[in-house]
């Protein structure tokens, strides 16, 4: 059986009630601070398990940026006006208690047999920043040098528009 | 050179800094209240009324004539005329004001009331530092509190005082010689 | 022994309580000199400050309410208690009264990798200079908390205005602690500050007396006074502009904690900046090293706060284009060609070779750049344009 310590379920808690409430709030910003808790959440859980790297990249990126950039979004499309109009009813509750079963089901075959419930074999190295890294430049650094060249590509794509409109309006 | 001019203003803030401490004419606070600055002869806060020697009812140059009380704009004054009759400075019988109150917290200092006043009676005083607690009463003011003797006039406003009291020494020796000549018979 | 004094302290009274408590314990007694030493400094800082910037502008400081003026923070903290706590009634609730609270809890938790001495960190994590990142970058969502739930247009605009420099000014950061990074090789706190503590004659190993670690050092504290909304940074709270920014709506406690925050990150990234380039704890000279190494740290913090407030009372405010302008056209570039030059250091043997290739790197990118941000702000001729 999966070992749960007190961490992990106060953890879990947290990250649950961040994505349940970014479900179910009403104002658009307050699901976009409740969505930021959940990335929060999942950062400590990430270090919960020893990853530190990924956890803390988890906070930086995910809460320190991402979350922002959504909030961003949300106020410079639509203006941040408080009073959004009520979600809309779910027409068929039905369906969606049927696809969140599916996935339970999927989420639960998955970690039912992975190497949580039957470890196998010896426990891997921890993974730490320095062989993060040397990996990275060794056997990964194709990947590495196409993301690098993908983000380029947005960040031009981003300033060209950006200038583009500029031209528009003048 | 980016750099070149915040450089040159680190060096002047930093001798500003240093310099505080040993220069002493580069520190130009007046630390009140232990020490003040001298106020010009001019200045001006709330009106007092001037009585010449020593008492202060007897010597009241304030004939109640009331011009000030409906003058003043936003009407501070209060006068009640007396029922009885005493002498002036130039002998003659006149009333004198029974109550003058003045709402210091009303008055806005704009010299109104002495511009009209034909006797001299009142007088700008420069005293700031009045506030009390009391927020109804306590700077209402009556005759007791307004009346100030002519040396302190003399001391506050010289150069006015001075031509008041030439003014009035005249007046004055006008009267005492009218006394002195004989009565003009038809 | 002067130097160990907290730490023997600290096994000491863990000593006395019983075994089943020790962790809690533990972890009590490094967190609370932490919650005490540093607020007490927040204190003291604002006296300083207050009194130096009087001082630079011909005039004194606060001086009437103790010995010259230091009771004046506990005058301070009555006036911000005992102020009415107003809320507007179209704001936000939760939001409004978490928004400090957040701040203040972001604020806190980064000295735990800041080793404040010979053994004297809270928390040695193997990853300490991207924990105290990724912390610092949660509290840009506490400012626009701060600012959108007033619901006022000029703090939202504050608010908006303060994420936007922040997120501009955390790359040239990011990227200064990258070149020491890679110097120390190493992302632990502790380590780097262990590379720093060496003595070559009568110069210390300290980074920031290398070409590359004097650059870093001046880009990183830009960026940290960027980062901390201080001047001349300061245009999203700054009081003529904006009527403070996102937090006008806050008043008393609340205000007093947006400040205590505000200045909390400022101290801790000025410790962070003393960790990477300043050399920790380490003495400067070795006949010195008789010194306790926390007061070493605590001087050389006091030295940057000095810092701060000789440059906040000397540069006008930046305007939100120059202040984005510079972020993203001079000192990312910067930033980049420090990188490559503290790469260059690292390669190249020991001796004059190395010296001259990186300050040749970091001279031709400075004049270069500084070249390109003047000439775009150069005045130009009026031109009048009649309609048609």
């Amino acid at each position: 059986m999966i070992l749960m310590s007190a961490t992990f379920l106060i953890l879990a808690a947290i990250t649950l009630v961040g994505a349940c409430a970014a479900m179910m709030l009403r104002g658009l910003v307050h699901c976009a601070l409740a969505v930021a808790i959940a990335f929060a959440g999942l950062g400590t859980l990430y270090l919960n398990l020893g990853a530190q790297f990924l956890g803390l990249a988890q906070l930086l990126v995910y809460v320190g940026a991402i979350a922002v950039l959504i909030v961003f979004v949300i106020l410079l499309t639509r203006g941040g006006d408080s009073d959004s109009p009520p979600l809309p009813r779910a027409v068929l509750p039905l369906t969606g208690l049927l696809v969140a079963g599916c996935i339970f089901a999927v989420l639960a075959w998955a970690v039912f047999h992975s190497f949580a419930v039957h470890p196998a074999g010896p426990p891997a190295a921890p993974s730490t920043v320095r062989e993060l890294g040397t990996v990275l430049m060794d056997s990964y650094v194709l990947p590495l040098e196409v993301i690098g060249l993908m983000l380029t590509a947005a960040l031009i794509g981003a300033v060209i528009i950006a200038m583009k409109e500029k031209q528009d309006t003048q | 050179m980016l750099g070149e001019g915040i450089v040159k203003g680190l060096a002047e803030t930093a001798r500003n800094f240093l310099g505080s401490f040993v220069d002493k004419e580069r520190l130009v606070t007046v630390q009140y209240p232990e020490e003040r600055l001298p106020v010009a002869e001019a200045a001006r806060n709330f009106p007092f009324l001037i009585y010449d020697g020593t008492d202060p009812e007897q010597g009241l140059r304030c004939v109640a004539c009331q011009i000030c009380e409906k003058e003043c704009p936003p009407r501070c004054i209060t006068i009640e005329k007396s029922k009885d009759k005493k002498p002036d400075f130039v002998g003659k019988q006149q009333f004198y004001p029974a109550v003058f109150d003045i709402d210091v917290s009303v008055c806005m200092s704009c010299q109104i009331c002495v511009e009209v006043c034909p006797f001299d009676a009142i007088r700008m005083d420069n005293e700031f530092e009045l506030s009390t607690d009391d927020r109804f009463g306590g700077l209402l003011w009556t005759k007791e509190k307004l009346a100030r003797p002519n040396e302190h006039y003399l001391a506050i406003h010289p150069t006015e005082a001075a031509e008041v009291e030439a003014r009035r020494a005249e007046e004055q020796a006008q009267a005492e010689a009218k006394k002195q000549q004989p009565a003009v018979t038809k | 022994m002067l130097d160990q004094m907290f730490v023997l302290l600290k096994h000491w009274l863990l000593g006395y309580s019983p075994a089943m408590l020790r962790p809690a314990v533990s972890i009590l007694l490094t967190i609370l000199p932490i919650l005490l030493v540093f607020p007490v400094l927040f204190a003291l800082t604002t006296v300083l400050e207050r009194k130096g910037l009087g001082r630079i502008q011909n005039r004194y400081g606060p001086n009437r309410v103790g010995f010259y003026g230091i009771l004046q923070p506990m005058a301070d903290a009555v006036k911000s208690l005992t102020k009415e706590d107003i809320v507007p009634a179209s704001a936000d609730r939760t939001v409004h009264f978490l928004a400090p609270l957040v701040l203040l809890a972001v604020a806190f938790v980064p000295y735990a990798v800041l080793p404040i001495g010979r053994n004297m960190i809270a928390a040695n994590l193997d990853a300490g200079v991207l924990f105290f990142f990724a912390i610092g970058a949660i509290s840009e969502l506490s400012v626009f908390m701060a600012g959108w739930s007033s619901r006022n247009k000029y703090s939202l605009l504050g608010a908006m205005r303060a994420v936007a420099q922040m997120i501009s000014y955390e790359v040239p950061l990011l990227l200064s602690s990258v070149a020491v990074i890679m110097a120390a090789g190493s992302l632990s706190t502790v380590e780097i500050v262990q590379k720093q503590s060496g003595f070559s004659g009568i110069f210390p190993h300290w980074y920031v007396l290398t070409p590359w670690g004097f650059a870093g050092f001046v880009l990183f504290m830009i960026a940290a006074t960027a980062e901390t909304n201080r001047s001349p940074f300061d245009l999203p709270e700054g009081e003529s502009e904006i009527i403070a920014g996102y937090y006008i709506e806050y008043s008393g406690f609340k205000f007093a904690l947006f400040f205590l925050g505000e200045y909390l990150g400022m101290f801790a990234i000025s410790g962070l900046g003393i960790t990477l380039f300043l050399g920790g704890w380490s003495a400067p000279l070795p006949f010195l090293t008789w010194v306790p190494s926390w007061i070493w740290f605590f001087a050389k913090l006091l030295g940057l706060i000095i810092g701060f407030i000789w440059i906040r009372g000397t540069l006008p405010r930046l305007r939100m284009d120059q202040l984005m302008n510079f972020a993203w056209k001079f000192m990312l570039p910067m930033a980049l060609v420090v990188v490559v030059s503290a790469g260059a250091w690292r390669f190249l043997a020991e001796g004059v070779t190395r010296w001259l290739v990186s300050t040749v790197f970091i001279a031709v990118a400075y004049v270069l750049l500084a070249r390109g941000v003047e000439t775009r702000n150069r005045i130009s001729k009026r031109t009048y344009r009649f309609a048609e």
